[in-house]
């Protein structure tokens, strides 16, 4: 009972921190119907922020976050308006394929600037508490809910506020919001940008629970992530939150009971056999093609 | 004067005996350059990774050209056939029986390799673009996590030690006889159902394609290729592992398709030429030799510098070069055009007639 207790709160983390960058791809391919696979690079980007933030800086937790959120989001929007804003009208593929592009651009840039694994300084003092053999880290309290809080505030936004009206407007409809006098292209960079600033600030939780940070940490996180996005309906944000704290329950569940190399291995089969069997998730619609 | 060029070299593409000379050329070079030491073993090297390439590349267009599907999924195809035929060469056969027996195991690696292509085949029935793409990365990754996890070919170590049994002539047979598959298929009666599908699934149903077979055949044909392509890789590299397979490798195919231009055979050749030349330039060893002649006073700090840092930069610009082509040349070198060599007669006055498509492929006009 008590492995198990331990074993569900290992997954509540590891789940907050995909869910922060699955509202990434989710937001963006609600808004553009594209694939933004160098989100999870945008990820990495957000740890190495951090490590500068807190290394060169020296500044503490509540401003390494904040800086690094921004220029998660800064990143996030450089590339749109860089890379997919000429493709808008392209072959989707093309998006893809610029998209793969530019993520394999940020990994090999960040690994020419910083070829050696980095290590972050501990921005916070960790204390553990022991609850009945359930040990409880200050850190994984606030990463949890500090997620937990990102994701509620992302929630607000979108449903409530005129910017996230705008938002749904615009993944409904792309001919006729524009003629509402909704600004098309500003929010979807704000959407980049909010989508970019979560993935960073994950990617400062991540750089807190696990301290060192290399170049490739992305690719696999942000695949996982997209695994959830997945799971959950991509394109929906409350699936998307679901669909992370499943993935990592499983993935935690899968390490507790194998060796822990089988775990991309179910992840994958997972992503596979839901996409041939329920490809829009659990809280997704399935579309209707038309001819 | 870029103007003469671009005639001159239109002009070329369309001469109708350019694919028999450069076939002719090709085999007489194949074999007369290991016989006689023509070229440095490392330029040796180079023209067996350029075929290799060339085989990818045109089997992957096949399904991201003609076909307009999107394919991440030719590494682990690679990956296959790689594993299997060294597997069969190392582990099977006898080591007498090499000269023989190493073409079936090539063969072994393309037809394992193509089997596995149901995989993906299957699900490309019912699914479509972006999910299609997700399938076939679920795919790569799980063959990569597969042979990761299976300590008897090595797990995550792989397998050292493999016979170097790829050869120039070797190389140069099999980029024939793919490249020859391809064009084939791609000139038959599947061929047309091929580009009916790209154009859309829909409609060619209802015009009688049978989209499943079409789209069967597509998959397996191209991971075939993909297939035989790892067989003589992994006898070339003479080391495998599953690190080598992974979406890196991918995405080099990828850049070399988009390059040489989608739905193509002439430009996937020129792509994979191209690129894997240019990679190989970029080489610190390649730079350092390019730059001998300069004073030392110059070429030692610069060697220097280049030595340290080209590794790197190098992986920088791949990328950057794939999203540049996307962005300001979506069409590459060849896009949908054709040399004339590879055209069959009775298509050839078709293909003058359209000789400028006015849509880029997948575009709604």
């Amino acid at each position: 009972m008590v492995y198990w207790l331990q074993q569900m709160l290992n997954a509540l983390q590891l789940g907050s921190i995909y869910a922060l960058i699955a509202l990434g791809y989710t937001m963006v391919y609600g808004i553009l119907t594209m694939i933004n696979f160098a989100h999870g690079d945008v990820f990495m980007v957000g740890a190495f922020f951090c490590f500068l933030a807190a290394t060169y800086l020296g500044l503490p937790f509540v401003p390494t976050l904040l800086l690094t959120m921004i220029g998660a989001a800064l990143v996030g929007v450089l590339l749109e308006r860089l890379a997919y804003k000429p493709l808008r009208n392209a072959p989707r593929v093309s998006a893809i394929i610029t998209a793969l592009g530019l993520g394999l651009f940020l990994e090999n840039f960040t690994l020419a600037l910083a070829p050696y694994p980095k290590h972050i300084p501990p921005l916070l003092e960790n204390v553990t508490w022991d609850m009945g053999g359930v040990s409880l880290s200050s850190l994984q309290v606030l990463i949890i809910f500090l997620s937990l809080g990102l994701m509620f505030l992302l929630d607000y936004v979108v449903h409530r506020t005129p910017v996230g009206m705008a938002m749904r407007a615009i993944s409904w409809d792309k001919t006729f919001v524009p003629l509402m006098g909704i600004p098309v292209d500003l929010i979807i960079s704000v959407t980049f940008a909010i989508g970019a600033g979560l993935a960073g600030a994950a990617g400062v939780m991540y750089a807190l629970a696990y301290p060192v940070i290399d170049p490739y940490m992305g690719i696999m996180v942000g695949w996982k992530a997209f695994i959830s996005a997945v799971v959950g309906g991509i394109g929906n944000i409350r699936g998307a939150m679901i669909g992370a704290f499943i993935l990592g329950g499983v993935e935690i569940m899968v390490t507790a009971f194998f060796p822990s190399t089988y775990r991309d291995f179910v992840a994958f089969t997972l992503l596979l056999l839901l996409i041939v069997v329920r490809p829009y998730g659990i809280l997704g619609k399935p579309r209707t093609q038309k001819v | 004067m870029s103007a003469v060029l671009k005639d001159a070299w239109n002009g070329l593409l369309d001469q109708a005996w350019l694919v028999p000379a450069l076939l002719l050329i090709g085999f007489g070079l194949a074999f007369a350059i290991p016989e006689y030491n023509l070229l440095n073993k490392y330029i040796q090297l180079v023209l067996m990774y350029i075929g290799i390439n060339i085989i990818l590349t045109v089997s992957l267009n096949l399904v991201n050209g003609y076909m307009g599907e999107f394919s991440l999924a030719h590494a682990g195809f690679m990956a296959v056939g790689a594993y299997t035929a060294a597997l069969l060469t190392m582990k099977v056969l006898p080591v007498a029986a090499y000269p023989v027996l190493f073409p079936l195991a090539v063969l072994a690696g393309g037809i394992v390799a193509a089997i596995m292509g149901l995989i993906v085949a299957v699900p490309s029935f019912k699914i479509r673009g972006d999910y299609l793409a997700i399938i076939t990365l679920a795919f790569l990754m799980i063959v990569k996590s597969a042979i990761e996890n299976i300590d008897y070919i090595g797990g995550p170590r792989g397998i050292p030690g493999i016979k170097r049994l790829t050869t120039l002539p070797w190389v140069f047979f099999w980029t024939v006889a793919t490249v020859w598959m391809i064009r084939n298929f791609v000139y038959s009666k599947y061929g047309r159902g091929v580009l009916a599908i790209r154009e859309d699934e829909i409609a060619s149903d209802l015009m009688s394609v049978n989209t499943k077979r079409v789209k069967f055949l597509a998959f397996m044909l191209s991971s075939f290729c993909a297939g035989i392509a790892g067989a003589l890789f992994a006898h070339l590299l003479q080391f495998i592992s599953p690190r080598v397979f992974d979406i890196i490798k991918t995405t080099d195919v990828l850049i070399m398709v988009y390059l040489g231009g989608i739905a193509s055979i002439g430009g996937s050749i020129l792509g994979a030429t191209a690129y894997t030349a240019l990679m190989e330039v970029l080489r610190p060893s390649t730079m350092a030799a390019l730059f001998n002649w300069l004073p030392d006073l110059i070429f030692d700090p610069l060697n220097q510098y280049i030595i340290q840092n080209l590794g790197v930069w190098r992986m920088v610009i791949m990328p950057l070069l794939l999203v540049l082509v996307m962005l300001y040349w979506p069409r590459g070198m060849m896009g949908q055009r054709e040399f004339r060599g590879f055209i069959p007669r009775r298509d050839r006055d078709a293909y003058r007639r359209i000789n400028a498509p006015v849509n880029a492929p997948g575009e709604k006009p």
